[in-house]
């Protein structure tokens, strides 16, 4: 799922990841609608195809995220959210006549996105992630990096990672998680130089040299999306899709889902918990 | 006959506002010299005097951190105020309140000199839980209308220092929808004591596309919430079209989209204002990249005095009088009269009332016998007349009752 306030580019961002329009784009709330007063959680379903692999695609939107006046606990209703997930998976699991594959609704990644203020983190997204980075997997990027010229860039992702580390704010690939050496230096490089990545979506394409590209269109130039010099989008691409992405749903399956499994077995006085009858959960795939 | 008209033709071009700006030509004036009376100098004069005194203008900016309020306050007036300004991070963020703090400046431009007070708002906006976080910048305000009242009605009024807040610059963050609530919160709670001026920061992260959709937003929401922000005055019907071109420009741009930069970067061969891009330059003076002259102009080359006199007449003029009511209705409250409407004059009084007025009109009425006795004293011995004016002012400090405005004397 994807959190941050609104107007910061996360449904763009999302519909350039994948290439299409997995994310419902709100350019602006029309006159009807409000910023919403409780934070929700919209789930949206997408079945998206590239070299005959077949990918079950689920983004969670979360609107109203910060937008209030106070917003104090306004996380709770996403941790909330994840840990439902959780908790219908372990009572599938534990179900006498379960499923051969369990419907797997369980948030693999989040993407926190960071307001590119290039001062610090704001109170909220330290509140906020101090509180998430325990249940899942969160990937904090700086959205709208247009805004900031490459020295501001870099001092603010430095500033932010140092903010991180001393709130004891474990962002994935978590530290503790590296399998071996390999991994390790891998994730070092990653952990200390390239996060957060820093980040501009577009789903507009301009003709840059003969090519056409994703970009942005300014009357002092073509920003273009997946130009590394301009940002930092195939990294986090890569990253996400290209190389961590079978990681993200291990670790979310043999870390987080078995504390929160543990948790719960503890709390039931070792037992699992009790379903008699098998809930008719099956519209959750999407 | 003639004279006299080209004397009146002459007075009116003196005094009309384009040619105040043009008048650098004495020669024009000689053949006439002896024929009229001169008065039509007293712009001339009028300007001197101001230049020696110098102006005044109290600027507060507000809005998150990180939406470059500095950095623009550094590029409009040329300056580094924020030099030694400490950044917090996040955490010490967590608990800080809403400050409220002045940096002060004289600058000088061809004679004039300008002292410039910023009010910054650091904290404003930047909390989890944001609520009323806009007090402390209400309550600051309502106080320098406060010191100006009570120094206005003092007994030496030679240096009052106007300390009111002219214009608030209100930063919208250019990474939303639109107005968040708590723009909005901020705007009502002070659209009624101070000119609001709402501004989109960080423009050069929106396409042009995007900025006219969300100024578009903004003014609509403007509208719908009922928000009252300055409003440009309209322009003299006798100015050129030129003029009247760009005042029509300007009122189509609000809100204005700025950047603001402090760094001189090198574009197309001159040293510019400007934030250098791997895709590009952003040049802040350029009208094609932002609206930052736009700003700049109108704050502080055509608006200036029309701020402090909107801030004067309207604004300060309104909290004197909810002052006023306050006091009146606080007395009345203490006399202990029951009224449904205690700022209102008592239509009926009761006894109690009837006796009161009785009682300070038999007072009024000594006093004016008194005043007239002295009088007629002085004029025979020319007294130094000090305690008569004691006197004479005690009513005015007492609760109006009634009409008991012929005791002057």
């Amino acid at each position: 799922p994807k959190k941050g306030q609104s107007g910061l580019g996360k449904s763009t961002l999302v519909n350039t990841l994948f290439k299409s329009q997995v994310s419902r784009k709100s350019s602006g709330w029309n006159r009807e609608e409000k910023i919403p007063k409780t934070v929700e959680i919209k789930a949206i379903g997408h079945v998206i195809e590239e070299g005959g692999v077949k990918m079950k695609l689920t983004v969670i939107d979360t609107p109203g995220f910060g937008d209030q006046i106070n917003n104090e606990n306004c996380w709770e209703p996403i941790e909330k959210y994840i840990n439902e997930q959780y908790e219908k998976f372990l009572k599938e699991e534990v179900n006498i006549a379960r499923k051969k594959r369990i419907p797997d609704t369980r948030v693999h990644c989040c993407l926190y996105f960071i307001s590119p203020t290039g001062h610090s983190l704001r109170p909220l997204d330290l509140e906020f992630m101090k509180h998430l980075s325990k249940v899942v997997n969160i990937i904090p990027v700086i959205a709208k990096a247009d805004t900031m010229t490459l020295e501001e860039k870099t001092e603010f992702k430095q500033r932010v990672r140092k903010e991180l580390e001393v709130n004891g704010i474990e962002f994935y690939p978590q530290k503790e998680f590296d399998e071996d050496l390999e991994d390790k230096t891998e994730n070092d490089k990653i952990r200390q130089e390239s996060m957060p990545f820093a980040v501009v979506g577009s789903d507009k394409e301009y003709q840059v040299n003969g090519k056409r590209v994703l970009g942005r269109k300014t009357p002092w130039g073509i920003i273009e999306v997946e130009n590394l010099n301009h940002c930092e989008f195939a990294l986090l691409r890569d990253f996400v899709i290209r190389t961590h992405l079978q990681d993200l749903k291990e670790v979310t399956h043999n870390i987080h889902y078995e504390t929160y499994r543990a948790k719960r077995l503890n709390d039931n006085g070792g037992l699992p918990p009790m379903t008699v009858e098998t809930e008719e959960n099956h519209e959750s795939n999407l | 006959m003639d004279s006299i008209i080209i004397q009146e033709r002459l007075v009116e071009r003196l005094l009309s506002p384009r040619t105040q700006a043009q008048r650098s030509h004495p020669g024009k004036l000689k053949d006439h010299e002896k024929q009229y009376v001169g008065f039509a100098t007293l712009p001339n004069q009028v300007h001197r005097k101001s230049v020696k005194k110098g102006f005044d203008f109290t600027l507060m900016v507000a809005g998150e951190s990180g939406l470059g309020k500095s950095t623009l306050v550094n590029s409009l007036f040329l300056t580094d105020l924020y030099k030694d300004r400490k950044l917090l991070n996040a955490e010490e963020r967590i608990n800080q309140t809403v400050e409220i703090i002045k940096h002060t400046v004289d600058i000088e431009e061809k004679g004039v000199k300008l002292k410039l007070t910023i009010v910054d708002t650091p904290g404003f906006g930047d909390a989890v839980n944001n609520t009323e976080c806009w007090k402390p910048i209400t309550d600051y305000i309502d106080q320098q209308f406060e010191q100006y009242f009570r120094d206005e009605s003092g007994l030496n009024r030679k240096n009052i220092q106007d300390n009111r807040v002219h214009c608030c610059l209100y930063f919208i963050s250019p990474f939303g929808h639109g107005l968040r609530p708590v723009d909005v919160e901020f705007m009502k709670a002070l659209h009624e004591k101070v000119n609001i001026v709402p501004l989109i920061a960080k423009a050069d992260c929106l396409i042009p596309s995007e900025i006219r959709k969300l100024k578009e937003r903004i003014r609509e929401e403007i509208d719908k919430f009922g928000i009252k922000v300055y409003q440009f005055p309209e322009c003299d019907s006798d100015e050129d079209e030129e003029f009247k071109q760009q005042d029509r420009e300007l009122k189509e741009s609000a809100p204005f989209a700025v950047i603001g930069s402090n760094t001189v970067v090198e574009a197309k061969g001159q040293r510019v204002r400007g934030r250098l891009y791997p895709w590009g330059i952003v040049e802040v003076e350029n009208q094609a990249h932002c609206d930052f002259v736009k700003l700049r102009n109108m704050l502080i080359r055509t608006h200036m005095h029309d701020l402090k006199d909107v801030t004067c007449d309207v604004h300060y003029e309104n909290y004197r009088a909810q002052c006023i009511q306050q006091m009146t209705s606080k007395l009345t409250q203490d006399n202990r009269i029951e009224s449904p409407i205690p700022i209102l004059p008592l239509p009926t009084p009761d006894t109690e009332t009837e006796k009161l007025i009785k009682m300070k009109d038999e007072e009024v009425s000594t006093i004016c016998a008194c005043a007239s006795w002295m009088l007629e004293l002085e004029s025979r011995e020319s007294l130094q007349g000090c305690p008569i004016e004691v006197v004479l002012r005690l009513p005015l400090l007492c609760p109006p009752v009634g009409s008991w405005g012929g005791g002057q004397g």
